[in-house]
């Protein structure tokens, strides 16, 4: 957390602080400064006596010195970005982890390992990994470099190392118990307002997924009635000899404007839906971290009461250390959500343009078609009417 | 054209009114009474105006009127009624005969009805139609009084009953062919429009949550807010947009419903020509038979079968005294016979002309109509992809500022 010793500005609006800046810098520069490049893509399934499980291949590029080699390709599976996500979870319990793609989305509408399934989460899991990469302290973590580079048995005997989980849930338990008494006594205001806007972001945030997802519903519903509404036309045009054209070409235009429709719903499911479904988890994921930041804080608290009770100089050494805990998990929590509202406003500006674009084509698209089909009535109007006039 | 009454007058259905009165079985009935307007188109010299008259009108008399029409002249396509009941009805729509969405569409449709009665050559010299128009009183006595219900011949309404018609008119029996697909493509269709708007209906109506939504968060952003807030108030524009869209495509519907309607015009006329076929050829039939039976008295062969002959054989022959009074009874009627057929054969033949020189008349129509009603229907698709391209133009600007 050396990079964000020199935070000392804590206002929330401007981002005057030094590493703030370099955080933006480098997230607006981009390609320029980017070191590391990773893709993950080629699902593949794998069916042993025991289990049927998937792994994707994950390709990094990288021009770190830390890193032997320039190129890496590994396999992993679920299990393991879960490691890794535990893994950075515990290293930086106050750093705000990117979300993963949850286990299994028991939404009924995509079976488990169905293409769509698959695809859906391997763009999650690329996503999930991209920004671990872009993050300027979680992209130096040992864990994650391990990730990239080692080979299924060398991942699998590093996994095996460290505490394990029971002794982890143990310290969990006992921190709980202590932070929960004073940790909102004590909190910094600007926790309390961080806690009580994620309260609000994860409702609202909530209430527009669902709000997109009946959207989807009810163009998915509208498309399959075009199908059905346009070819109608054409059968009744096999009844009529004057007005067969017309029909044709209203069944020709309703036709062009249902695939149309089909266009503006792949664009909502493969950029609105997965966006906000990423913002739910990071609601969740952002309560989680005010928990342990205060917990953290708890610890201390508690500590503290201890001494003023107590009154011996052993204690006064861990209370130095824990001061020193908590100012370093406030700072690394402020920078961190600063950088997380930017990006936030930065993802929901692009997404819900990209909806408005989209959109947009629709409109285009459908105006372009029902014009041309008026202006080949109007001809024949006109065609009608000189062959009229002519004696 | 030059005698038609749609020029000579000014036809509207001007208002719709409540009313509760007692019907026939002394019940009491809510129902809607219809203004039907009158005025004198005259050539008009400044400042003049002829003045509006004035009557109501309920359904039912509406009704009455066509019926006439109907059987009075079952050689003329006759103009439909707007429907009774609300059919196709998609879900915000009301199937309630008293919405006034519903009443204020029935009153067009009865306006057009009279339009289309009186542009009608022949339809618009009728006087119980003059008088429908103008006589408020004592019209339906008046229709009564022409004995209309005794011409009309119930066979005609038994849809189902064929007849066994050994040479129709072909060009009759393909028109009914005609007239039953169009009934079948245009039922369709609008039943599927009707489900096309309820799902249109609720695309647009959800983004209308965006509004909401974006509002209440623009409240706890201050960078983003302002974006959000204006976007949102593009999603309510939005939203709010669909419901006339759909109302002008109402219109489009109730054009399609016409013709729909008119389909069982077409079928009538088909059948009313049927059913003089299969009477002429009836009549025809009668006609042989009662000739045969005439020839064998007079020869005294027998070459059909018959009772009488049997009973003749066991039970005696006729005396020559029954034998030329019998003759002379089939000699009378096989003359009334041939008389009725002459006449049954030319009225067909009137028939077959003047019906089809109404359905040329009514075809040229139909086609200018519903060419005319799908065009309308390219410009209200247009209309509505202009409004939705302004509308996301904006948001998007919104979105881009956020």
């Amino acid at each position: 957390d050396t990079s964000l010793a020199e935070v000392n500005s804590f206002s929330p609006s401007v981002p005057v602080s030094p590493s703030s800046m370099i955080n933006q810098y480098k997230f607006e520069d981009g390609p320029e400064l980017k070191d590391l490049f990773i893709t993950v893509d080629d699902p593949e399934s794998h069916i042993t006596a025991i289990e049927t499980f998937i792994t994707y291949r994950v390709v990094t590029k990288t021009s770190r010195g830390e890193f032997d080699s320039s190129e890496y390709e590994v396999r992993r599976r679920y299990q393991d970005f879960l490691w890794l996500k535990n893994k950075l979870e515990e290293a930086h319990p106050t750093l705000i982890i990117p979300p993963l793609p949850e286990k299994f989305i028991m939404k009924g509408m995509v079976e488990r390992f169905s293409d769509e399934f698959i695809e859906t989460r391997r763009k999650a899991l690329h996503k999930f990994l991209n920004r671990i990469a872009d993050h300027p302290t979680l992209t130096f973590n040992e864990d994650f470099k391990i990730f990239l580079t080692a080979q299924a048995w060398e991942l699998s005997s590093h996994k095996k190392q460290g505490p394990n989980l029971l002794s982890r849930m143990g310290q969990t338990v006992r921190a709980v118990a202590s932070s929960v008494r004073g940790a909102v006594k004590n909190r910094p205001g600007m926790f309390t307002e961080m806690n009580d806007y994620m309260e609000t972001f994860s409702q609202k945030i909530n209430l527009l997924d669902k709000i997109a997802h009946r959207i989807y519903k009810e163009e998915r519903g509208y498309f399959n009635e075009m199908k059905e509404y346009g070819p109608i036309h054409t059968l009744w045009s096999a009844s009529e000899e004057d007005i067969a054209d017309s029909l044709k070409g209203i069944a020709s235009c309703i036709d062009r404007c249902c695939k149309a429709t089909e266009r503006r719903m792949a664009g909502l499911s493969e950029n609105l839906l997965p966006i906000l479904h990423e913002y739910i988890l990071y609601s969740e994921i952002l309560m989680g971290v005010l928990k342990r930041r205060d917990q953290i804080q708890g610890e201390l608290d508690s500590k503290v009461d201890a001494l003023a009770n107590k009154k011996t100089d052993l204690l006064s050494e861990e209370i130095g250390k824990l001061e020193d805990k908590v100012e370093r998990a406030n700072n690394a929590l402020k920078a961190d959500w600063d950088r997380w509202k930017q990006n936030m406003q930065c993802d929901m500006r692009s997404t819900f343009t990209n909806v408005a674009e989209n959109n947009l084509h629709y409109y285009e698209e459908c105006l372009a078609t029902w014009e041309s089909f008026l202006a080949s009535q109007t001809v024949d109007l006109h065609v009608e009417e000189d062959s009229e006039e002519r004696p | 054209m030059e005698d038609c009454l749609a020029k000579k007058m000014e036809i509207t259905v001007s208002e719709a009114e409540k009313r509760t009165g007692r019907n026939a079985m002394n019940i009491q009935e809510t129902y809607t009474a219809y203004l039907i307007e009158t005025r004198a188109v005259e050539s008009q010299s400044e400042g003049q105006c002829a003045p509006v008259d004035s009557l109501w009108r309920r359904y039912s008399e509406f009704e009455l009127l066509r019926n006439y029409l109907s059987v009075t002249y079952p050689h003329i396509v006759v103009p439909p009624l707007p429907e009774k009941r609300a059919d196709f009805v998609w879900h915000k729509l009301s199937a309630d005969n008293m919405d006034p969405d519903f009443v204020e569409r029935r009153r067009i449709g009865l306006e057009n009805f009279l339009l289309r009665v009186a542009s009608h050559p022949v339809l618009c010299q009728d006087k119980i139609f003059y008088s429908f128009l103008t006589q408020e009183g004592g019209w339906k006595e008046m229709v009564n009084e022409t004995g209309f219900q005794l011409k009309a011949d119930s066979r005609l309404k038994a849809l189902n009953a064929t007849f066994r018609v050994k040479n129709p008119d072909k060009r009759f029996t393909e028109l009914k062919h005609y007239s039953d697909e169009l009934q079948s493509v245009i039922s369709h269709l609008l039943r599927v429009r009707a489900r096309v708007a309820d799902r249109l209906y609720g695309v647009y109506k959800v983004h209308g949550n965006y509004g909401r939504v974006f509002s209440e968060w623009s409240a706890i952003e201050k960078e983003m807010g302002d974006g959000l807030q204006s976007a949102g108030h593009h999603m309510d524009v939005y939203a709010a947009s669909i419901d006339d869209i759909l109302e002008e495509e109402e219109h489009y519907a109730d054009q399609l419903k016409e013709y729909l309607f008119y389909a069982e015009a077409l079928r009538a006329v088909c059948r009313k020509h049927e059913l003089m076929q299969y009477d002429l050829e009836m009549a025809a039939q009668d006609l042989t038979s009662k000739k045969q039976q005439c020839e064998e008295l007079a020869t005294g062969t027998v070459r059909t079968f018959s009772l009488k002959g049997m009973t003749s054989k066991l039970f005696g022959q006729e005396t020559p005294e029954q034998r030329e009074a019998k003759i002379k009874v089939l000699e009378e009627q096989i003359q009334e016979g041939e008389e009725q057929l002459k006449s049954k054969n030319l009225e067909g033949r009137d028939f077959v002309k003047s019906a089809w020189a109404d359905i040329e008349r009514f075809k040229e129509q139909k086609n200018h109509d519903l060419k005319e009603a799908l065009i309308s229907y390219a410009v209200m698709q247009i209309s509505m992809c202009k409004k939705g391209i302004q509308v996301w133009t904006n948001a998007k600007e919104c979105f881009s500022k956020m």
